[in-house]
């Protein structure tokens, strides 16, 4: 039986005409785009034409794109970049609580070097508070990171917004938008940022290859040092194959965006009507709105986030949970906690990010299973219905009464 | 992550549900990641003649609960006690280290519910 691969937001998979782009430059066209004779010139032709295509993704000029590893390193390269620029000039950054890991964990770096870092909360519905954002400026700061949108929940955040008051004070603004670009419309100019970081795998691209946009005349020290590639500010032979397949995969993600996105609304609307009116003690987390087409993010109560993913794939069906009972510590999605939502309901989180594959029939199928399994999981379930009434609402601890 | 022994436990839990008579009940919370899991025992002449168990958790604390009753079942109270969480993880073939913690709840359950059985005992 085939796979009903509904986690696009964890990675996709890459298009046949991307990987067609791809595969001369792994064989015959394998020269290195630094060298002068034709088949390294013809690999750095390659290189420009799909920072092109990038950059047209973003509104961005060709040479405001730097290619890099992925998501994760342009996150680093835009925090550790513009520390190692301006570091003198400001001891402040704010971000929030629900960034990416690429992001808390850079800044939790910057603290134990004496950096002071601003983490906003979201509201419940999993969307900033400008008014939060101006408050927190300090004489001090000099950079801003807050992400288009959050991986879990699919919240779109006010960063036109937050652009406007960082320029007004002439702080650093970057944004990481790999949950963004390709499922929304994305324009630089328009968003206000300096910085946004980018990745190709969740964008119908390969693994591997992603990039950081950065605004003509941004303050920005390279953070790693070798050659002259990606003009010093990102050194490293390029990896032609993984940018000629980006290019491919921009190309085609701003050729089909509003298609896209008006059948995947569709058909996730039609997921979450379903679940919700399905199963009992379930709600939508995140704004229903202001949320990218492709993310509906559950929380099921009584029940737990990896049994239920457990359950969803002996039917096939792939999906995510926020809560991951890993390393001893089960946390329960910081991005949930981080809006307030209790310890026992952002316990039993559950996330499906639909794509362009997924059919109505996958949604169906869904629907059908899905109710089935969390009633399986809530009859073995200790905790039931009375915390509904009872002690709710409390935070940590709730369902760990001993005895 | 998970072996087939585990996954068999998870996909096919043995004796969930509550026992006729709950002659001891215990229910135990972990702090650190959210599980419950409860324990319910018939008891026989200090022999445990039926046992069942409802988890809420992870597929290794679903898993360990329905090992341990299996385990239990039929033992005397004071075999029942000796058993530890080591010999759950060993029966199920070994668990992630990230894990281990999540079968601790089912063998300090028994052991609440064999307290609860002793101490309704002593008061009778």
């Amino acid at each position: 039986m085939k796979t009903i691969y509904l986690d696009h937001s964890a990675t996709t998979p890459a298009l046949p005409e991307v990987v067609q782009t791809m595969i001369p430059y792994l064989r015959e066209q394998y020269g290195n785009a630094s060298s002068i004779y034709r088949i390294g010139r013809e690999s750095r032709k390659s290189v420009e034409e799909a920072r092109r295509q990038v950059a047209n993704l973003i509104g961005a000029e060709p040479e405001e794109i730097f290619f890099t590893s992925g998501g994760t390193e342009a996150d680093n390269m835009a925090i550790f970049g513009v520390v190692a620029a301006c570091g003198e000039k400001g001891k402040h950054i704010i971000t929030t609580r629900m960034e990416h890991h690429a992001i808390l964990h850079p800044c939790e770096q910057l603290e134990k070097r004496g950096y002071d870092v601003t983490y906003l909360n979201p509201d419940p519905k999993g969307l900033l508070r400008v008014e939060d954002i101006k408050k927190a400026i300090r004489a001090d700061t000099f950079l801003i990171s807050i992400m288009h949108v959050n991986n879990e929940v699919g919240t779109i955040q006010p960063i036109e917004e937050i652009g406007l008051i960082a320029r007004e004070k002439g702080i650093i603004f970057h944004t990481d938008a790999v949950q963004s670009v390709g499922k929304i419309p994305v324009d630089v100019k328009k968003l206000g940022v300096d910085l946004m970081s980018l990745s190709a795998h969740k964008i119908y691209g390969p693994k591997g290859i992603g990039a950081l946009f950065i605004r003509r005349n941004t303050t920005i020290d390279p953070f790693i040092f070798g050659g002259g590639q990606e003009r010093k500010r990102r050194p490293g032979t390029e990896n032609v194959p993984g940018i000629v397949g980006f290019g491919k995969a921009a190309e085609i993600a701003q050729r089909d965006l509003p298609a896209d996105m008006e059948r995947i609304t569709y058909l996730r609307d039609k997921l979450i009507d379903g679940i919700l009116s399905s199963i009992p003690y379930t709600q939508l987390n995140g704004d229903r709105q202001k949320r990218i087409p492709n993310n509906a993010n559950f929380s099921f109560r009584f029940v737990e986030g990896e049994s239920l993913l457990l359950m969803l794939d002996m039917k096939n069906i792939a999906a995510s949970s926020g809560s991951a009972c890993t390393s001893g510590s089960t946390d329960p999605s910081h991005v949930l906690l981080a809006m307030g939502i209790p310890f026992e309901i952002a316990f039993g989180s559950l996330r499906f990010t639909l794509g362009k594959e997924n059919t109505e029939e996958d949604i169906d199928y869904v629907l059908k299973v899905l109710p089935l399994i969390v009633e399986r999981l809530r009859a073995m379930s200790p905790t039931t219905i009375q915390g509904q009434n009872g002690g709710d609402n409390k935070k940590e601890g709730t369902l760990c009464t001993t005895r | 992550m998970y072996n087939e022994i585990i996954m068999d436990h998870f996909q096919n839990p043995r004796n969930v549900g509550e026992s006729s008579r709950k002659d001891g009940v215990g229910q135990v919370g972990s702090p650190v990641c959210g599980d419950t899991t409860m324990i319910y025992l018939d008891i026989e002449e200090s022999r445990i003649q039926d046992i069942k168990f409802k988890t809420l958790g992870c597929a290794a604390a679903i898993a360990s609960s329905s090992m341990l009753t299996e385990m239990v079942k039929g033992k005397t109270l004071e075999e029942a006690k000796r058993v530890s969480t080591q010999d759950i993880v060993s029966a199920l073939g070994g668990l992630p280290e990230a894990k281990v913690h999540c079968s601790v709840l089912a063998g300090d359950a028994l052991k609440a519910a064999i307290e609860d059985y002793e101490k309704k005992q002593n008061k009778e």
